[in-house]
């Protein structure tokens, strides 16, 4: 187990920021915190990187206790804050290597150069920091992040404002280093958790409302996938209605189709069949999960 | 801690702020000593330094708040606090080796003013004419000054995010570490009773007394009381976060 929390509470003055959390991770993981503003994620992240003790409860990094032995988590974790701070006035190899010198890393030059090679800084090595666009700044942020190869990484929101390549590029990275260590990042684009993430924590007002791994995530809800078909021609939809594992036949205009699947099977080709058996001239059919984000509103919204 | 001791070094080095603070006093100082006819050391009639030492402290306590104004005021601005605080470091080291970077950069300042010894020294008549033990016992006196403004410096910066109130916090704490006390010891009411006691709460009585060139230890002891607590202090306010 690379992270516990047991309990953990944390009150700013008469607001509870986050509330009895309670979970654990394992090395190998990615985990997305997920959750509208002010649910907690940066809370719990930066009681986590020894920043901020809690009010209560305990939080444990690779067997060390957060808050007594916070050097030691300091040394195991790699943190790109929200907002990622950096010394704009450096250049990013004098930065790279402020923080090597920090972390007290012996092989300090080829470490340096590998993350240089990695977050692909190669042409911005020698430029200052505030020269750099924010893409570029968020790479020396992870690359600050990684240098001392950490156990745990916490990024919080490390892809907001970045463009689409730059983003796939953040992305490849995360889940290259997930691979053996465990990440932690909270994120409010839900496609992206999608993406990346083995198991995604949904926090509202401070608790957690669901703690699963994506694929369960997805039938948790309603436990729900939906056809669409779309007919030329108006059809009857109670055959449809007959087949096996098919809860509900909704129709606009007897045209367009939707079938509201309960079951785990697919039941594309029976459907399809039917349709053949009836004669039925067929010019679209699509199948769609309940994405992360229609959880997370149903989740959040009301809770 | 040397880290950040080497990282403020080439910020102060990178930046403008360390030839500025360097010629600036140098300038100030030059005026007073050999241009301004009131102070002016050729009028003076006797070959000393003392127009440097009474007038360093005045020059010091504008000087090193702006210095130290933006040691841990700009941290909070920029948020590079939370990367400080997040890694393997202890608040002691934070604040030791900024400390340390800042009065390294004073003293910096403050070395180049050997040619006004050496000038002096020339000068007089016979050559050589100088009290180089009251010239030395200043300098040490002078390092230990900007000690004391540095870690009150430091420590007004740590209270917030904002340099300017950082930098006017600090010059009136300067102001009552070095003059007040004197100052106040001149009130009737302590007239011959707590005067000198009081008096020796204040920095400029210490300073005043090494500047004779008699290193005593309580002067000395004295300083190093006053650096020690003032970056206590600004340990503890680090602490803040965490309430």
């Amino acid at each position: 187990m690379s992270v516990i929390v047991k309990d953990l509470t944390k009150i700013y003055g008469a607001q509870k920021a986050i509330d009895q959390l309670n979970f654990e991770t394992k090395k190998g993981e990615i985990i997305g915190f997920l959750g509208p503003n002010g649910a907690g994620k940066t809370t719990t992240m930066k009681i986590l990187t020894a920043y901020m003790p809690s009010t209560s409860g305990t939080a444990e990094v690779c067997g060390h206790n957060v808050e007594t032995e916070s050097q030691e988590v300091r040394r195991l974790i790699g943190y790109l804050p929200e907002h990622n701070p950096l010394y704009k006035e450096m250049y990013v190899k004098e930065y790279l290597s402020f923080v090597a010198d920090i972390m007290g890393l012996s092989d300090k030059k080829a470490r340096i150069a590998d993350m240089i090679e990695k977050t692909g800084l190669g042409h911005e090595q020698h430029k200052l920091i505030s020269s750099l666009s924010k893409g570029y700044r968020q790479r020396v942020g992870l690359a600050q992040a990684l240098i001392h190869d950490p156990e745990v990484l916490i990024l919080d929101e490390p892809t907001s404002g970045l463009d689409p390549n730059q983003l796939a590029e953040i992305r490849m990275l995360i889940r290259e280093f997930g691979k053996e260590k465990t990440v932690i990042f909270s994120s409010h684009i839900m496609q992206e958790v999608q993406a990346l993430c083995d198991r995604v924590i949904i926090l509202n007002k401070g608790k957690i409302i669901a703690d699963d791994p994506i694929q369960n995530l997805q039938y948790r809800v309603s436990g729900q996938r939906v056809i669409h078909l779309h007919f030329d021609s108006e059809i009857d939809v109670s055959a449809l209605a007959k087949i096996e594992g098919v809860s509900k036949v909704n129709t606009t205009n007897k045209k367009e189709v939707q079938i509201i699947v309960e079951s785990e099977e697919d039941l594309r080709p029976v459907v399809f069949k039917e349709i053949v058996k009836q004669g039925w001239v067929l010019i679209e059919m699509r199948q769609e999960k309940i994405s992360v984000e229609n959880i997370f509103q149903e989740l959040t919204v009301d809770a | 801690m040397l880290s950040i001791y080497k990282k403020e070094i080439s910020s102060f080095f990178s930046s403008l702020m360390a030839y500025i603070v360097i010629g600036l006093f140098l300038v100030v100082t030059g005026l007073f000593m050999w241009v301004f006819t009131e102070t002016s050391i050729l009028d003076y009639n006797y070959a000393g330094l003392d127009q440097l030492f009474s007038m360093a402290p005045i020059i010091f306590i504008f000087l090193i708040p702006a210095i130290t104004m933006r040691t841990f005021s700009e941290e909070y601005q920029q948020g590079t606090i939370e990367f400080l605080f997040t890694k393997p470091l202890h608040d002691w080291q934070i604040v030791l080796g900024k400390f340390l970077a800042n009065w390294t950069l004073v003293i910096l300042a403050i070395l180049p003013t050997l040619i006004y010894y050496y000038s002096v020294y020339q000068l007089g008549s016979p050559q050589g004419n100088v009290d180089t033990g009251a010239v030395i016992g200043s300098y040490i006196g002078l390092i230990f000054l900007a000690g004391g403004f540095v870690a009150i410096g430091i420590f007004a910066s740590s209270l917030s995010s904002n340099q300017i109130v950082a930098f006017l916090l600090a010059i009136f704490l300067c102001f009552i570490m070095h003059w007040s006390f004197d100052y106040i010891s001149n009130l009737p009411f302590f007239y011959g009773t707590s005067d000198d006691a009081i008096k020796r709460i204040g920095m400029s009585s210490h300073y005043l007394s090494i500047s004779h060139g008699m290193i005593d230890t309580r002067d000395v002891i004295y300083f190093i009381s006053v650096i020690v607590f003032f970056l206590l202090l600004g340990i503890h306010s680090l602490k803040r976060r965490n309430w």
